[in-house]
């Protein structure tokens, strides 16, 4: 599939990188010759330097025959400028990054009507949504939802001592009778897709999929169980920290934003009168005690600087703070953050990439079942993706333990109607189920490419 | 070298065995590399894409001349590497002194040489290879010819099928073209290879020389077009008229060529009967060696003065960036003219600001800084393997000729190393450093150079 994305920022950097991964024909546009320099160097994509909102760049590169158009700059306007044209000279599906929220209200509906938009994305909005899940259960590390909202994905870590240290995943079902699927196991940085035999070690990092209620019940057996966090402060009073704290406060939490600039504060309080904004530098740890730190349910980081999210961060947990997020937007800290203790970060980017990679691989296959949801998992190392099972084909109607399929493949949950199930060997996939199957290392685009 | 295996069984010869040896040899030595080598990282930078280039094309070259050392025909393997590496290098300058008296299969062989070599071996692995790193645009940046090196489409693999797919159809257009002159099939496969590479092996002591003009009119458009940078023939077949047009190196190609037509048939009307010879033989020439092909009609070595003076500095011109051709290259040589004036204009007003552009884009500065130390690299390896070449008995102008004409991938030199003659006086060393020359013109320096330097090699 031909596409181009505009603005080669952080957010474009990911996005461009998966989709050439996805073995997408990818053109670059950027301004600045250093980053085309860059990416031509880094990616199997071209790169050109030029004004996105320029005719005769945008036919450069190649907008006739584009099937998808990405404006990610850093500036709303721009993007929807160039997704506009773009869409004006023949781009099929065009999506813009709008981050303002007085964009992001009831007028976003216009706008992407009058313009022409696919999608708008708005990578505060889609961070801030994760990081509210995150605390609505706050022992797991990461949730993912499915199209049905009680069925969810999670990851837990196995702390030191973890009573789950040894056990095999046979035993574990037998043991607790609970209705769950360890689906993948994240070990020293290497991804496994388990069997019955698999040994869980103190350590790891696995992902369970089940629904809601038994996520719940299994984690009090665990003796994990944190209750909902309440009393939150976040670090960096920046957009993210608006959309959330807003959500936060619409199910009664309260909310204590930190910000250094005194401006941003006026305006925060303006627009969020029910929290608390102090104005001070977070960084010293004076004023996050007289604030009430280690009384907080939770402490969530989210400064521009990875540095000072991971450090603030830490010196949270330290303070037995039971929940600690830091958002970090460098996949390298990333990995060392995990490394030395902090388990639950987020990543604006990477959420926007998978939304993107999910749009473009339904795009691909708009008939037959498609993808309908897709997360890269385990620092993306391995993908939980949900079909829509469209009609017969050649793995419906057949017990799951004949169907042959690809190792490193797993179904791991079907939903059919009202119903959740755990699949056994014994259970079948039908037409007009909704199947989530975790994978490493292969790209699904169909359903049948689970199969050998 | 599964085709001259057939092309030796269909005319009934012995070399087929020297061919089923060499096969052999090659695989063994790829089989060889891949269990001795188990990379940890597959990733590679700019660094690992050069030497890549550089090892494949010597380890190429030494395999290649194993068929012409096994099949006797070549018995000396320094010869038989020259020989290789003027193949693969498209540079046409043979040691071989009796072209006539080799086989058909090691003819064919010594051609395909200069195909495979004219578009770059890696580019056609690329092109083939079912999955390969992101980064394989080093690869093909440093195999391809010409200072910018850029993508037709987003995905190395593509651009590197549309390359070969474009070569492969204009070999066969000729090839076809030269049928209908009465050449023979193995004739016209044969030499639709030497000019599609813009290599020169003929198989005729004299050439092209004996055959018809339609054949050697053939000959001159189809050099001239394997001369033009391969990206206007996929702007051709998109239909980007305005590309084409405005491509200032096309044109200053074109002019080149007709202005030194020009001057050379009125140089030498009075040597021939009457315009159109003339004309013949001077547009014949010029294209050869502007294009860096080699082919010959006439000797112009026994042409008056003007007109070697003309076709001496056409042999370091060369065509443009981006095809198969060899020399400094038509794009660089008008970088460097723009560079001039640019740094002219600034020392009358030292505090004007200048950019220097090319086809209405600017050109960056690092590409000027690469341009200027190409050609200062360039001439000290022309005139280093000058002074190598000058321990020979040989008059200046044969060393000096034989010199540039390696390094430019043309072929033919002037006196001793003329069209009619070749390249088997030489020793042994003055073979190997030529060889090197080749392959210096032919990997546009950079490569082998940091090949060479201990600090690519080092883990620091």
């Amino acid at each position: 599939m031909n596409i181009i994305v505009v603005g080669c920022g952080k957010i474009g950097k990911t996005i461009l990188a998966s989709l050439v991964a996805e073995g997408h024909n990818v053109v670059a546009l950027d301004s600045n010759p250093e980053t085309i320099n860059e990416i031509t160097n880094l990616y199997d994509a071209i790169g050109i330097c030029g004004n996105g909102n320029d005719c005769d760049t945008l036919s450069e590169a190649g907008v006739e025959k584009a099937e998808l158009f990405v404006a990610v700059t850093g500036s709303d306007e721009f993007n929807m400028l160039s997704c506009f044209l773009a869409r004006r000279m023949g781009a099929k599906h065009t999506i813009a990054r709008i981050r303002n929220p007085e964009y992001n209200d009831q007028n976003l509906g216009f706008i992407k009507k009058q313009l022409g938009l696919s999608m708008a994305i708005n990578p505060d909005l889609l961070a801030a949504q994760e990081l509210f899940n995150i605390l609505k259960l706050p022992s797991a590390a990461k949730i993912e939802t499915f199209s049905r909202r009680d069925f969810e994905m999670i990851e837990l870590k196995l702390r030191q001592e973890s009573v789950l240290d040894g056990i095999s995943l046979i035993e574990l079902r037998k043991k607790y009778d609970v209705q769950l699927l360890v689906c993948v196991v994240q070990r020293d940085n290497e991804v496994f897709i388990p069997d019955g035999s698999f040994v869980l070690k103190s350590g790891d990092k696995i992902g369970i999929t089940a629904t809601t209620s038994e996520i719940l019940r299994f984690l009090k057996m665990l003796g994990v169980m944190q209750k909902q966090a309440r009393n939150i402060m976040i670090l960096g009073g920046s957009r993210t920290a608006y959309y959330l704290s807003k959500m936060l406060m619409g199910i009664g939490n309260t909310v204590k934003i930190v910000e250094k600039d005194h401006k941003r504060c006026l305006e925060l309080s303006e627009t969020l009168p029910n929290a608390i904004i102090i104005n001070g530098d977070g960084a010293g740890q004076e004023l996050l005690n007289e604030e009430g730190l280690s009384s907080m349910d939770a402490f969530i980081s989210l400064t521009g600087m990875d540095e000072e999210n991971i450090l603030i961060s830490f010196y949270a947990a330290a303070q037995n703070v039971p929940k600690v997020i830091s958002k970090v937007n460098r996949d390298e800290f990333m990995y060392l953050a995990e490394k030395i203790g902090l388990d639950c970060t987020i990543s604006p980017k990477n959420i926007i990439s998978d939304i993107l990679v999910r749009y473009a691989r339904a795009l691909e296959n708009s008939l037959g079942s498609n993808v309908e949801t897709l997360y890269q998992i385990m620092d993306a190392k391995a993908e939980a993706l949900e079909f829509n099972i469209a009609a017969q084909s050649a793995v419906t109607e057949i017990p799951l333990k004949d169907m042959k399929l690809k190792p490193n493949t797993l179904i791991a949950g079907i939903m059919r109607g009202r119903k959740i199930i755990i699949p056994s060997g014994n259970d079948m996939i039908l037409p007009e189920d909704k199947v989530v199957i975790i994978t490493s290392g292969y790209k699904l685009n169909d359903i049948s490419d689970i199969l050998l | 070298m599964a085709l001259p295996l057939i092309v030796s069984l269909i005319y009934r010869e012995s070399s087929y065995l020297a061919f089923l040896i060499s096969i052999g040899i090659a695989l063994g030595f790829g089989f060889l590399m891949t269990i001795l080598s188990r990379p940890k990282t597959r990733v590679f930078y700019a660094k690992e894409g050069f030497v890549i280039v550089s090892l494949a094309w010597i380890a190429m070259s030494l395999i290649g001349a194993a068929p012409f050392v096994i099949s006797g025909e070549i018995p000396s393997f320094i010869d038989a590497v020259f020989e290789t590496i003027s193949g693969f290098t498209t540079t046409g300058s043979s040691i071989v002194r009796n072209v006539e008296a080799l086989s058909k299969g090691i003819l064919f062989w010594r051609s395909f040489t200069h195909w495979i070599g004219g578009m770059g071996v890696l580019v056609f692995v690329l092109a083939i290879m079912p999955k390969f790193s992101d980064r394989s645009i080093h690869l093909i940046r440093a195999e391809m010819a010409g200072p910018i090196v850029g993508k037709l489409v987003p995905k190395a693999k593509d651009t590197a099928k549309i390359l070969y797919l474009i070569y492969i159809a204009m070999t066969v257009i000729e090839t076809i073209f030269l049928l209908f002159g009465g050449m023979s099939l193995f004739e016209s496969v044969v030499h639709s290879f030497g000019t599609a590479g813009t290599g020169g092996f003929g198989i005729k002591a004299d050439s092209i020389g004996g055959y018809s003009p339609y054949c050697q009119w053939v000959i001159t458009v189809f050099m001239l077009l394997f001369g033009i940078n391969f990206n206007l023939y996929y702007f051709l077949l998109l239909r980007n008229f305005r590309s084409i047009f405005k491509n200032l190196e096309l044109w200053v190609y074109i002019g080149v060529i007709t202005v030194s037509t020009g001057i050379i048939t009125a140089n030498i009307l009075s040597r021939f009967g009457g315009f159109f010879d003339a004309l013949r033989y001077a547009a014949f020439q010029v294209s050869s060696v502007v294009t860096t092909t080699g082919y010959a009609t006439a000797d112009f070595d026994l042409w008056p003065s003007l007109s070697k003076g003309i076709i001496f500095i056409l042999l370091f011109l060369g065509g443009c960036a981006g095809s198969t051709a060899g020399g400094l290259k038509i794009s660089r040589v008008l970088i460097l003219f723009k560079m001039m004036r640019s740094e002219l204009h600034k020392m009358l007003h030292p505090r004007s600001v200048n950019v220097v552009k090319m086809d209405g884009r600017q050109i960056d500065d690092p590409i000027l800084r690469n341009v200027g130390v190409y050609f200062a690299i360039y001439i000290v390896g022309t005139l280093a393997t000058f002074v190598v070449l000058s321990f020979e008995p040989f008059n200046f102008e044969t060393n000096f000729s034989a010199a540039v004409t390696c390094i430019n991938n043309v072929g033919p030199g002037f006196s001793l190393v003329g069209p009619s003659m070749n390249f088997a006086e030489y020793s042994d060393i003055s073979k190997i450093v030529l060889s090197f020359a080749m392959l210096l013109g032919r990997l546009e320096i950079f490569p082998l150079l940091i090949s060479l330097s201990p600090s690519t090699w080092s883990k620091k």
